[in-house]
C-alpha cells in the first residue's frame, strides 16, 4: 500500500470539527467516491472528530490518500492524548456513552467505513483509524 | 453571533438550515425556537434540511431535543427535505430520530402540520390565537 497525500488537521474546537468535515468531503470527491460513500465517510469523520474533542480533550486527524494496487482510498487517523478507553468492547457498543452523547460514535463510524481500527489504553489516549475504498 | 432565521407562517414556525451547524449555532437555534413557540403559540415547527450534507449524531441530537422541547410546549416538529444519501447514512449510523416526523419536502411537511392544526383547532382559522401558556 502506498500513501500519496498526507495532511494533519487540528481538532481543538467545534469549528475544527466543521473544518475536518469539509476537508474530508473535498478529499472524498478527489478520489472519486460516489455521493453515498462521500456522505458515509464524512459522517464517520464527524463522529470521530467530535469524540476526539469531547472525550479525548482535543487532538488531531491525519488524512491520507492511499493506494492498494489500482484501488484508491481515503484513510483517516484520529488521535488524542486524553484519558483513553478502558473497555473498548463496551465503548463500541451502540448507545453506550461515558458522556452526554448518544453513544453511536464508535460503532456508527465502524459501520460507515470499510476498515476500522482502534487502539487505546487508559492514560495514554486513543487512536482510531478508518478507511473507505473506492 | 450568527443565528438561523425563523419564519412564522400561520401557526407554523419554519427554519431552513443552510449552514454547517456548529455547537453554538445549534444551541442558539434551540433557544430561539423555544422562545418563539412560547411567544407566538405556534403549534408546528418545520425544519428544512435539504442543504445539509450530513446529519451526524450531534445534529440528530439537536433535532431530537428541539422536537422534545417543542412537544412539551404543544408544538409538533417535522423535519423535511433530507437528502437520500443522508437518509441512507443515518440508518447505517443507527440514529433514530425519536419523536420527529419527517417529510420528503417542505410542501408535504406543511401539509402534515396544517392537517394537525385544522384537526385540533376546529373553528380556529390559523391556529395562532390559542391561549398562551402563561395565562
Amino acid at each position: 500500500m502506498t500513501v500519496s497525500k498526507t495532511e494533519t488537521l487540528p481538532i481543538r474546537s467545534g469549528d475544527d470539527v466543521v473544518r475536518v468535515r469539509q476537508r474530508v468531503r473535498t478529499l472524498a470527491v478527489e478520489i472519486g467516491l460516489g455521493i453515498v460513500d462521500q456522505t458515509k465517510i464524512v459522517t464517520a469523520a464527524s463522529e470521530l472528530a467530535r469524540n476526539t474533542l469531547d472525550y479525548g480533550g482535543g487532538g488531531d486527524v491525519r488524512t491520507e490518500i492511499v493506494w492498494a494496487g489500482l484501488r484508491k482510498g481515503l484513510r483517516l487517523t484520529f488521535e488524542d492524548h486524553g484519558p483513553g478507553i478502558a473497555d473498548i468492547e463496551q465503548a463500541m457498543t451502540d448507545h453506550y456513552t461515558s458522556g452526554g452523547g448518544l453513544g453511536l460514535g464508535l460503532g456508527g463510524a465502524k459501520r460507515l467505513s470499510n476498515e476500522f481500527h482502534i487502539e487505546s489504553s487508559p492514560g495514554a489516549g486513543t487512536r482510531v483509524m478508518i478507511a473507505r475504498w473506492k | 453571533m450568527d443565528r438561523i432565521p425563523i419564519l412564522k407562517l400561520g401557526g407554523v414556525l419554519i427554519v431552513t438550515i443552510q449552514v454547517d451547524m456548529h455547537d453554538r449555532l445549534a444551541l442558539a437555534l434551540e433557544e430561539d425556537l423555544t422562545a418563539m413557540i412560547a411567544r407566538t403559540g405556534a403549534r408546528g415547527v418545520l425544519i428544512e434540511i435539504s442543504a445539509l450534507e450530513i446529519v451526524d449524531s450531534f445534529i440528530g441530537r439537536m433535532l431530537v431535543s428541539i422536537a422534545a422541547v417543542s412537544r412539551v410546549l404543544d408544538a409538533e416538529t417535522v423535519v423535511a427535505g433530507m437528502r437520500p444519501a443522508v437518509a441512507i447514512t443515518l440508518v447505517e449510523l443507527g440514529l433514530e430520530l425519536t419523536g420527529i416526523r419527517t417529510a420528503l419536502n417542505v410542501e408535504r411537511g406543511m401539509a402534515l402540520l396544517q392537517a394537525r392544526l385544522s384537526d385540533e383547532d376546529d373553528g380556529d382559522e390559523d391556529g395562532s390565537d390559542r391561549d398562551g401558556l402563561e395565562d
